[in-house]
């Protein structure tokens, strides 16, 4: 058996994620948060007399803390395996990748442990958001916005 | 109506993020930064307005929703400071989702442990 075959083989006895599985996964568990989310704006807008635009800071902040406390408490982690991209582009995802850093590093030491890998994960959707969006302003301010 | 297209863009949004997650060596803190910026240039564009309009929650929800906020920020501290409005406009609406993410994930990292 030379090499290609060999590889072949090994492709082939390899346990394949089922991908189809995976993405109808994502789009079931993400729609259902984009779901919950406008109803969630409803209650608020219907039940408080709130403004949308106000309700859409408080669903903002109640998503985030679902996240933290989710995965504070350890059960987010599970879902985040099966679950994957459902989670993770919804805003949890950044919840729960702050909280997660805090969390690990949390041993050693409040300051150079958690302060230090705070922004660990987070920080780089901090860091590109903010760099596309000031590069992109700039062309729209010399283009004459 | 809102319901159905909130479910459908929050839900194609993720199924993207899936296949990308899939088929490439990208790992979830790339999709997450690439949908950042992408929604930065959708509201460059000006069609994240109409999506958010359109489907209400279900572009909120979202990662790239950030960079919305990010951009349309810059640009309302640019209309009304002029160039320094740019910088200090930048974090404006997006400071409470940070602020928020600090706030909650210091106060729950001072009583919870992780659990492996």
């Amino acid at each position: 058996m030379d090499k290609e075959e060999y590889k072949k083989l090994v492709k082939e006895m390899s346990p394949k994620e089922n991908r189809l599985k995976n993405v109808l996964v994502a789009f079931f568990v993400g729609g259902l948060i984009g779901f919950l989310g406008e109803f969630f704006l409803y209650f608020l807008t219907s039940t408080f007399a709130m403004a949308r635009s106000e309700a859409f800071l408080w669903l903002c902040v109640t998503l985030i803390l679902i996240g933290t406390l989710g995965t504070a408490l350890g059960f987010f982690d599970n879902w985040f395996t099966k679950l994957k991209c459902g989670l993770i582009i919804p805003t949890t995802g950044f919840a729960h990748s702050v909280t997660s850093c805090a969390l690990d590093f949390k041993k050693e030491g409040l300051v150079t442990g958690l302060g230090a890998n705070f922004f660990r994960l987070a920080g780089s959707v901090i860091l590109y958001g903010i760099i596309a969006a000031f590069f992109l302003a700039i062309v729209r301010v010399v283009l004459g916005g | 109506m809102t319901y159905l297209y909130a479910f459908l863009f929050a839900g194609t949004a993720c199924a993207i993020a899936q296949i990308i997650l899939d088929n490439t060596k990208l790992t979830p803190g790339h999709i997450t930064s690439l949908y950042t910026a992408g929604g930065a240039f959708l509201s460059f564009l000006g069609v994240y307005d109409t999506f958010i309009a359109k489907c209400g929650a279900g572009a909120t929800v979202l990662i790239s929703n950030f960079g919305h906020l990010l951009y349309s920020s810059a640009i309302q501290g640019y209309n009304e400071e002029g160039i320094l409005g740019l910088f200090s406009g930048m974090l404006c609406k997006s400071s409470l989702a940070i602020t928020a993410a600090i706030c909650f994930s210091f106060i729950v990292a001072l009583f919870f442990n992780p659990k492996d």
